[in-house]
């Protein structure tokens, strides 16, 4: 599903992803963690080309882009973006629209679906993420974990291949955060190609298919949760996981 | 004083003077309704145009539109709104460009509108977060497609207080209109007193057709103020 090859990205003098290689197989649940400034929230926002990498490819769904090449089309961008779904960790959903509105403003701008039909398809993403009696509530009216639900229904309103998740919880009060995860988990359940950047351990053990170690740029070990959380190879990885438990 | 006390000792004086005042006020009224309200509007409505297309070239990559956008808004605050209306109104003829009074009113006060409130609109889009235009970006949406559904509509609100400043004060500066003569309200006024003689009487007549029409574009935009901020935590 995802193929991703020696991929570069930095910010002036500070490299920050330093050759990147990951191969995601479809349906799978990734979750990727380190200490901050690692990189993996840098990586992600490549996936969906909010940063633009400086080298490697990123093949989504059967799709190149090649970041090698000077020029990228803009065009190209805009449809690879729409390939993945991105949940924020502060929403950033838009005030100036309902709940509802904020879910159909992708289908309707960008996929060009009739008004009707993308209501109809709103209403049922909200439902799914339980917030079906708060549809028409703009995101001041919702509390931190209904908007990163709705968060999770815009970006569910594409139909992405890959859902992305940076930090969803992260700005969540602690007794919020379980709503969220529990919706995060529906979504593994049914078959969709995440990748989480996430600090919740828990949800890292119970609902990962695997856990990517970010240190310094570089990716220094991948395992099944069991593995990373009781038997770590890496000393970082080691001390990494001691400092945050 | 001199006039309250002298119209106070006469009676005969204050009901000429009430009688001119009752007078003056239909053809003032007049200059309003016909030329500085819809002057105002035209100008404005250009103006913004212009200012967000300034604004746009402002925020642009493009190094060009850039130059030119900050060229023009270097010319016009630079410069004296009377002294540019001179040029467009006494200056251009001079090329065999000949523009009326009051197309030559609109360009000038509409480049002005432009070049100033094109620092407010720069900044209102500025002001709002990086992550909406990122969020915008994150659902498929075009640079275009953000800016028109989600960048503009909230920078809108946050442009309303100093927007609306703007357009008091256009207002205001329409009465300059009356030295490229068109005949707006000051023109009507200046008219009227130069027969009558009654400058104090026409000019604070003719100040408190201002005021009352600013007090009540106030009232309007803390109308617009509350409907645009439905949406905001309070």
């Amino acid at each position: 599903m995802i193929n991703i090859k020696n991929l570069h990205k930095s910010f002036g003098e500070l490299e920050v992803l330093k050759g990147i290689n990951l191969e995601i197989e479809k349906g799978k649940v990734i979750v990727m963690i380190g200490p901050s400034g690692s990189g993996k929230t840098t990586f992600l926002r490549c996936l969906n080309l909010l940063e633009i990498p400086n080298a490697g490819t990123i093949e989504i769904d059967g799709k190149v882009m090649d970041f090698n090449q000077k020029k990228l089309n803009k065009k190209s961008i805009v449809d690879f973006r729409s390939l993945t779904g991105m949940v924020f960790q502060n929403y950033n959903l838009f005030p100036h629209k309902t709940a509802l509105e904020n879910v159909m403003e992708g289908p309707v701008i960008v996929k060009k679906i009739s008004k009707e039909h993308a209501r109809e398809k709103a209403v049922k993403l909200l439902t799914k993420v339980g917030l079906a009696d708060k549809v028409n509530y703009y995101p001041h009216q919702l509390s931190g974990g209904q908007q990163q639900r709705v968060g999770i229904a815009r970006a569910m309103g594409i139909e992405p291949k890959v859902m992305l998740f940076d930090e969803p919880t992260s700005a969540l009060d602690p007794e919020l955060v379980g709503e969220v995860l529990r919706v995060m988990k529906d979504l593994a359940q049914e078959g969709m190609t995440m990748v989480v950047v996430t600090h919740e351990m828990r949800f890292a053990r119970e609902a990962a298919d695997e856990i990517i170690f970010f240190d310094q740029g570089v990716i220094m070990e991948r395992g099944v949760p069991e593995e990373i959380f009781t038997n770590p190879k890496e000393e970082r990885t080691k001390r990494f996981l001691e400092r945050i438990q | 004083m001199f006039l309250l006390s002298n119209v106070l000792m006469d009676p005969a004086r204050a009901e000429e003077l009430l009688s001119l005042a009752g007078s003056s006020l239909l053809p003032m009224l007049k200059g309003a309704i016909t030329y500085t309200i819809p002057l105002s509007l035209i100008t404005f409505a250009i103006g913004i145009i212009l200012a967000v297309l300034t604004a746009l070239a402002r925020l642009s990559s493009i190094k060009v539109l850039n130059w030119i956008a900050r060229f023009y808004v270097s010319i016009i605050r630079g410069t004296p709104l009377l002294v540019q209306l001179f040029i467009i109104f006494y200056g251009l003829p001079n090329l065999g460009l000949t523009i009326n009074p009051l197309p030559s009113a609109i360009i000038g006060f509409s480049l002005s509108v432009g070049a100033y409130s094109s620092e407010i609109i720069r900044a209102a889009i500025l002001s709002i977060p990086k992550g909406q235009w990122e969020a915008g970006f994150s659902i498929g949406m075009t640079y275009t497609q953000s800016l028109k559904r989600i960048i503009l509509p909230q920078a809108a609100r946050v442009s309303i207080p100093p927007l609306s400043n703007s357009f008091i004060s256009l207002i205001k500066d329409t009465s300059l209109a009356s030295l490229v003569l068109v005949s707006e309200l000051f023109r009507k006024a200046q008219e009227i007193a130069s027969t009558s003689y009654e400058f104090l009487l026409l000019y604070t007549e003719a100040a408190i057709i201002y005021w009352v029409i600013c007090t009540i574009l106030s009232f309007i935009q803390g109308r617009l103020e509350t409907r645009l901020e439905r949406y905001v935590t309070k």
